[in-house]
């Protein structure tokens, strides 16, 4: 905990100046940082730009970038673009919720799998992609999503 | 002994009929025409990396060091082709470049060893790039031949993926930042916004509006501080062009955006960037970085006395931030909402102060204008709407990628003749055009000159130009549903119309394209009244939303009701999708003749609904069947089918 604050002050005091237009770089840096926005790193940048909490999160969950959950070992994206949602992205998602059991924006209870769907990765030709930690699997099937989840899972028996 | 810096920025000054043969050369070998070593580029833009061009790279490397070959590996951006990623191209001293397509890692060692043998592979090639000075290849095709090039008018695309993104001495050495230096040194402050005016370029984002004029109002408006922010937050599904300009040529759109600082008079700039586009951020800060050193950005640039400060803030995620003023609200630090025009940000924007916003193809068009002036550019596509613009093609095509053709020209031409129309026995349907709160065009339709009036008279619009392209096996009842769901729930909630609006339209098209629950008559009967109300409803988002976002948002549903209302009927009478995509909606059975009574689809519906008999034909309980279509999936001896 004390490291993490520490943490904190440190993204802080890259942002010396007090100003409302300095809320959501910090926010980002925030969740580039950890991969999430903490209850803790919410009061403490409302401390340091003056702003209640209530803005800060209401501003937060206003977009769709931060997320309020740490994130899996394993960040699973799953573009639903036009172009992927043609190719049936919607099966793939369904077929990760069931194989995670869980939802868009979720974390696995043992912390290893998250979830997350965008509106785009834009490689509308290589449709339908899935990115786990930047790792890219263009033109996959349901089959495919089933072996590299079983893979990702077995790498981190190991 | 003249620095780099000063020889480059001699460079950039001159006209390239006065250079001396030094110069030339020099020129030649930075612009990599004259090369001393094998020269192998790989495209690492967005679209090349999903594809796996990173472990092409790998692969490069590893065979040039296994056989010790000297060569030099460098990274480029998307020549536009997306669909054929990995795409490297080869140029051996001498001889002309040649992209090749489809370069996985495996196939690098084969492709090379051809390559440095003086013969070229039957398959993967694209075509070679003839510059002058080289030697053609015998039998390869020339990139302007092949139809997805030759019909194209590559202006504002013509370096991507042919030149390094992260090289300046590139960018300047084929002409870049001439343009710039002549504006600081030639021309005032009016004399730009003049010259944008006359040329008659206008917003690439989808308005339309000019963009001379939206100078003029800022320029006019007294204030001890302008900005401008350039919008690169391209959240539409299927729009890939802003991504693949600044992947491609980052210095362009940097030099763009000083001239449209200049024009107004502001000293700060912001790149407004989709925080998902890391890829394109990495490229315009080093960009930016290289700028400031070399002294084209920061205070006093060249000794003009200008300066000029171009700062990069990422965009955390929210489609409607596309729209100005809710994209300043955003830069301020607040939540991204939208709000009542006039006061229009050119007089009071960001900080209360005036603001230009312009998008990212709008200001890469400036560089050429300045450079050849506005009669050049009114020279290209039609009167009212002169230049270029650039589309973005998905769906169900043969290649996908970026078309840039001049205004005027026929959605058939950019469709069928450059891209090469749909799959092998495939009919095109439709096209939508213009994202989410774009419209459906019709085949009836395409013949039509594409520009912002002509669209508007058929009661279409542009939007930011990504064409999604249907054939007989996609719905339009689905893909409408679709993109309703993305609009509701990208509506920011600040006004009714859009917030509840857009959840009701995607209500009444989820239970179209669903099964009724039970079978109940009236529940036809409801289906068929809100399909009724889907037009009265889009007829209130249309006038009473405050922003583009809800006035665009019915744009699909519309369209469709007009052109494809035959498809709405068939999903809600016959419960049935013509075209087999709406899975929810297909009637699964198995062929008694194929079906050898193996089991497995019984034991793998999740709803129970396969009955029958070990090695006899099995059977599907229609009433229970969920259409998940598993059963198709399992079944080896393909005796599953629907209808």
């Amino acid at each position: 905990m004390a490291d993490e604050t520490a943490r904190i002050e440190v993204i802080l005091k890259r942002f010396p100046q007090i100003k409302r237009n300095a809320l959501i770089p910090l926010l980002q840096a925030v969740q580039d940082e950890f991969g999430y926005i903490s209850e803790e790193a919410i009061s403490r940048i409302g401390t340091h730009l003056s702003l209640p909490t209530s803005k800060i999160y209401g501003l937060a969950t206003f977009y769709n970038q931060f997320s309020f959950t740490p994130r899996g070992f394993y960040h699973v994206v799953l573009c639903n673009g036009t172009s992927c949602h043609m190719r049936c992205s919607g099966e793939l998602l369904s077929e990760l919720a069931k194989l995670l059991e869980i939802k868009d924006g979720e974390t696995t209870r043992d912390g290893l799998f998250s979830l997350e769907v965008q509106s785009c990765i834009g490689a509308c030709g290589q449709s339908p992609v899935m990115a786990v930690n930047c790792e890219y699997h263009s033109r996959i099937s349901v089959k495919e999503v089933r072996e590299i989840i079983k893979q990702y899972r077995e790498d981190a028996d190991r | 002994m003249q620095t780099d810096k000063e020889i480059l920025i001699k460079l950039a000054q001159q006209n390239p009929s006065e250079l001396s043969p030094d110069e030339l050369g020099q020129t030649a070998l930075l612009r990599k025409i004259q090369i001393p070593r094998p020269l192998v580029m790989v495209n690492s833009s967005t679209s090349g990396i999903v594809a796996g061009s990173m472990r092409t790279w790998e692969a490069i490397e590893q065979y040039a060091a296994e056989r010790s070959i000297d060569i030099d590996l460098a990274e480029t951006g998307s020549i536009g082709l997306s669909s054929e990623d990995p795409v490297i191209s080869v140029q051996l001293p001498g001889r002309c470049r040649i992209f090749f397509s489809r370069i996985t890692a495996e196939k690098v060692s084969c492709l090379l060893d051809d390559l440095f043998h003086r013969e070229v592979p039957d398959q993967h090639v694209i075509g070679q790039l003839i510059r002058e000075g080289q030697e053609p290849w015998k039998d390869v095709p020339s990139l302007e031949d092949i139809p997805y090039f030759a019909l194209q008018s590559r202006i504002v695309l013509e370096s991507c993926g042919i030149i390094d993104p992260f090289s300046l001495e590139e960018y300047i050495a084929g002409g870049g930042y001439r343009a710039f230096l002549l504006t600081i040194r030639s021309y005032t402050f009016s004399e730009v916004c003049d010259l944008v005016s006359d040329s008659g370029l206008r917003g690439r984002s989808g308005g339309g509006f000019s963009t001379g004029e939206k100078w003029k109002a800022a320029f006019r408006t007294p204030s001890d501080q302008k900005f401008l922010v350039c919008n690169a937050e391209e959240s539409d599904p299927g729009a890939f062009m802003d991504r693949t300009l600044m992947e491609g040529d980052p210095f362009r759109l940097l030099e763009g955006i000083s001239i449209a600082a200049y024009a107004i008079g502001s000293n700060r700039a912001y790149i407004y960037i989709r925080s998902e586009y890391k890829n394109a951020i990495r490229r315009i800060n080093n960009a930016i970085k290289i700028l400031r050193e070399m002294g084209l950005l920061g205070d006093n640039i060249l000794d003009s006395g200008y300066n000029l400060q171009i700062s990069l803030r990422k965009g955390p995620g929210a489609f409607v931030c596309g729209e100005e003023t809710a994209l300043i609200a955003s830069l301020e630090g607040r939540r991204g909402i939208p709000s009542s025009k006039p006061p229009y940000p050119s007089t009071s924007g960001y900080l209360g102060r005036p603001t230009v916003v312009n998008n990212v193809e709008t200001l890469s068009n400036l560089p050429g204008i300045i450079r050849n002036g506005p009669d050049w550019f009114k020279g290209i596509g039609t009167t009212e709407c002169p230049g270029t613009k650039i589309f973005s093609i998905s769906g169900r095509v043969k290649l996908t990628g970026l078309v840039e053709v001049p205004l005027g020209t026929s959605f058939d031409t950019i469709v069928n003749k450059i891209i090469g129309g749909v799959g092998k026995g495939r009919e095109l349907k439709a096209l939508h055009v213009g994202g989410p709160s774009g419209c459906m065009v019709p085949v009836e339709l395409m013949d039509i000159p594409v520009t912002y009036e002509t669209l508007k008279e058929k009661g279409l619009i542009m939007g930011s130009g990504g064409i999604f392209v249907m054939d007989d096996q996609s719905c339009v009842v689905n893909t409408v549903s679709y993109f309703m769901e993305y609009m509701n729930k990208q509506s920011c909630g600040k006004c009714i119309p859009c917030r509840e609006g857009t959840r009701r339209m995607a209500e009444i098209l989820r239970s179209i394209i669903r099964k009724p629950a039970d079978e109940e008559e009236h529940t036809t009967l409801d289906r068929f009244k809100g399909m009724m109300r889907l037009e009265t409803l889009a007829e209130v988002m249309k006038d009473t939303s405050l922003c583009g976002l809800g006035q665009n948002a019915p744009n699909p549903v519309v369209s469709t009701l007009k052109y494809f209302k035959n498809e709405y009927e068939e999903h809600i009478f016959d419960r049935r999708c013509p075209s087999n995509s709406c899975t929810e909606l297909r009637s699964w059975f198995i062929d008694v003749d194929l079906c050898t009574g193996c089991s497995i689809c019984a034991k793998r519906c999740p709803a129970e609904a396969i009955i029958g008999t070990a090695r006899h034909p099995y059977f599907i309980v229609q009433e229970k069947c969920i259409g998940c279509g598993i059963c198709h999936e399992v079944c080896k001896f393909t005796a599953v089918y629907y209808k």
